[in-house]
């Protein structure tokens, strides 16, 4: 790579702006949003609803083109969908006509590759679908069917993972569950990952770093970093520090959402609303 | 790896399908009586033959008793005997019509399936065509057939032309609707590979679409044949709507109800075979 390679970041965002235009007007969904996701690193990005997490997403995949600004990947950038990106969607989807293998597959027909079968057959087994490679996705549970996908995002051995509220319609169980399967599977890929939710909780627990963004238009508005080791136990998110960051990160964004109301009635609001 | 989180869960009730998301295709809807709990136990089978021999026996046994007339109302013995009788007569009937189904329908659906692969592709274009479609679709096309036996004759042409008019519109209106099905997350998906608009259509939105097109080969299928034997009705001096006219017209009603057990046994195995072929292939839907 070229000189400074240490300093150019994985994933480089600068001055992300994305105007959607409809009917009833423009709607401005990120305003010069930065951001850097370093090799190596999970990166959650939480923030309001609305404000823009998979707007940012979409466009790191290159599905979505921003209106302005740049996103670089190892400091080239991306003007359409990369083979070295990975994208985990909301829910699994899985195509239903498809079964659990055909599914996996599918990223190296479009491709017009051979499927890397040893690799493949390492990552089904660590996520735990061993056997059921015939079975078609309405046969398997929520959680299952987001273990394939995680698969089939990782089939190409992409450099970053981008996974956009993947547990979202999970139940609580088994999104630990999950959270605990990325951090394995992180351990064992370190491949980058940006990982959007909505679950504070989740950010904490899997990320090295916690990105809060601004209710819309969305922008940078906090970073935390966590300083838990890695593997992580659950234990982790009952100590003190958890909490404390947890309720910095809920005040944030419930900040963010109620602070036109609360300027109206004096600053003291915000301070109430604390749980 | 630490085995706890490798193991699998066990499916639960299809909590992760998506349990009807308002994409159900009337296919699988008319499918439901046939696709029951597969293998009929004896007992029901018994019950079925039971009833099936209640119904055509008294239905005999009623014919005779009030001495109803051949010629208003054959029995089901009678139609069963003529059937068997005529057959060979019928039968190259039969397959004069099955000609014209064949191949109006093969028209009319190849036709069909690519205007609404096109069509979908062009939402402004759709806007514009639908109103012709919708004609299409509404009109019957038997009305055209004595303008076609003008221009074509009394041979198979006109006839392959109104089956092929009246098929091709119902697989095209079925068609679209299944192709315009986008689901968007399905289409990024594939773009997030690089997939181009051939591999899209071949790979999401065809698959996406195959049980609305199979809906509408089967209507146009059926569709095909009610004009098929229509068109027979009108003029030309073979196929099994000819044979409908012909015996209806020498009071010959056994041999008539022959052929209507003949037509909807044919409608039966329409239904039938796409019925199967839904099930092989689109079964992920149901």
């Amino acid at each position: 790579m070229n000189a400074g390679s240490a300093k150019t970041p994985k994933l480089g965002v600068q001055d992300a702006t994305k105007v959607y235009r409809t009917v009833s007007g423009d709607l401005l969904a990120l305003d010069r949003c930065s951001l850097d996701v370093h090799a190596n690193e999970i990166v959650s990005i939480v923030g309001p609803s609305g404000c823009g997490k998979t707007t940012l997403l979409w466009s790191m995949s290159g599905l979505h083109r921003l209106s302005s600004g740049t996103i670089r990947l190892d400091g080239r950038e991306i003007t359409g969908p990369h083979p070295n990106i990975g994208i985990v969607f909301q829910e699994a989807n899985l195509l239903p006509w498809r079964n659990l293998d055909a599914n996996i597959h599918f990223p190296f027909e479009i491709k017009g590759e051979k499927p890397d079968r040893a690799w493949i057959a390492h990552l089904v087994h660590r996520v735990g679908l061993d056997g059921f490679g015939g079975k078609f996705p309405r046969e398997l549970s929520g959680g299952m069917q987001q273990r394939a996908a995680i698969v089939r995002a990782l089939a190409l051995k992409p450099s970053v993972l981008l996974m956009d509220e993947p547990f979202g319609a999970l139940d609580s169980f088994t999104r630990e569950e999950m959270n605990r399967l990325v951090e394995e599977i992180w351990l064992d890929t370190k491949t980058t990952i940006v990982f959007i939710t909505h679950s504070i909780e989740e950010a904490i627990f899997l990320s090295d770093r916690v990105v809060v963004l601004s209710a819309r238009p969305g922008r940078v508005a906090k970073e935390y970093r966590v300083p838990f080791a890695r593997p992580r136990s659950l234990e982790i998110m009952a100590t003190k520090e958890v909490f404390d960051l947890t309720n910095t990160i809920k005040m944030d964004i419930v900040g963010e959402r109620i602070r036109p109301k609360a300027r109206e009635r004096g600053t003291a609001e915000i301070v109430r609303i604390r749980p | 790896m630490s085995g706890g989180d490798a193991i699998p869960e066990f499916p639960k009730s299809k909590s992760g399908a998506k349990a009807g998301d308002g994409h159900e295709v009337s296919l699988t809807n008319l499918s439901a009586f046939a696709s029951g709990p597969g293998i009929r136990s004896g007992a029901e089978v018994a019950a079925i033959i039971a009833v099936a021999v209640f119904i055509i026996g008294g239905i005999e046994l009623a014919l005779r008793l009030f001495n109803v007339p051949h010629y208003i109302m054959p029995g089901p013995s009678a139609i069963a005997y003529a059937l068997y009788d005529e057959f060979p007569l019928i039968a190259p009937h039969l397959g004069y019509t099955l000609v014209e189904l064949i191949s109006g329908f093969s028209i009319g659906a190849i036709i069909g399936l690519m205007m609404a692969a096109v069509i979908t592709q062009f939402p402004f274009a759709e806007k514009i065509v639908a109103p012709y479609i919708l004609i299409l679709v509404t009109t019957p096309m038997l009305a055209l057939v004595p303008l076609l036996i003008l221009r074509f004759g009394f041979g198979y042409t006109p006839r392959i032309i109104a089956v092929a008019l009246a098929a091709g519109p119902m697989v095209m209106i079925n068609a679209a609707t299944g192709f315009r099905r986008v689901d968007s997350a399905k289409i990024a998906l594939a773009r997030s590979y690089g997939a181009s608009t051939l591999q899209i259509f071949w790979r999401i939105r065809a698959p996406m679409a195959l049980p609305m097109i199979l809906v509408g080969l089967m209507i146009g299928a059926i569709f095909g044949l009610l004009t098929a034997v229509g068109a027979e009705m009108v003029g030309g001096g073979f196929g099994l709507g000819n044979r409908l006219t012909t015996y209806s017209s020498m009071i010959q009603m056994p041999q008539f109800f022959a052929v209507v057990l003949i037509l909807s046994t044919l409608g039966i195995l329409i239904y039938v075979l796409f019925f199967l072929i839904g099930k092989k292939w689109a079964s992920w839907e149901a």
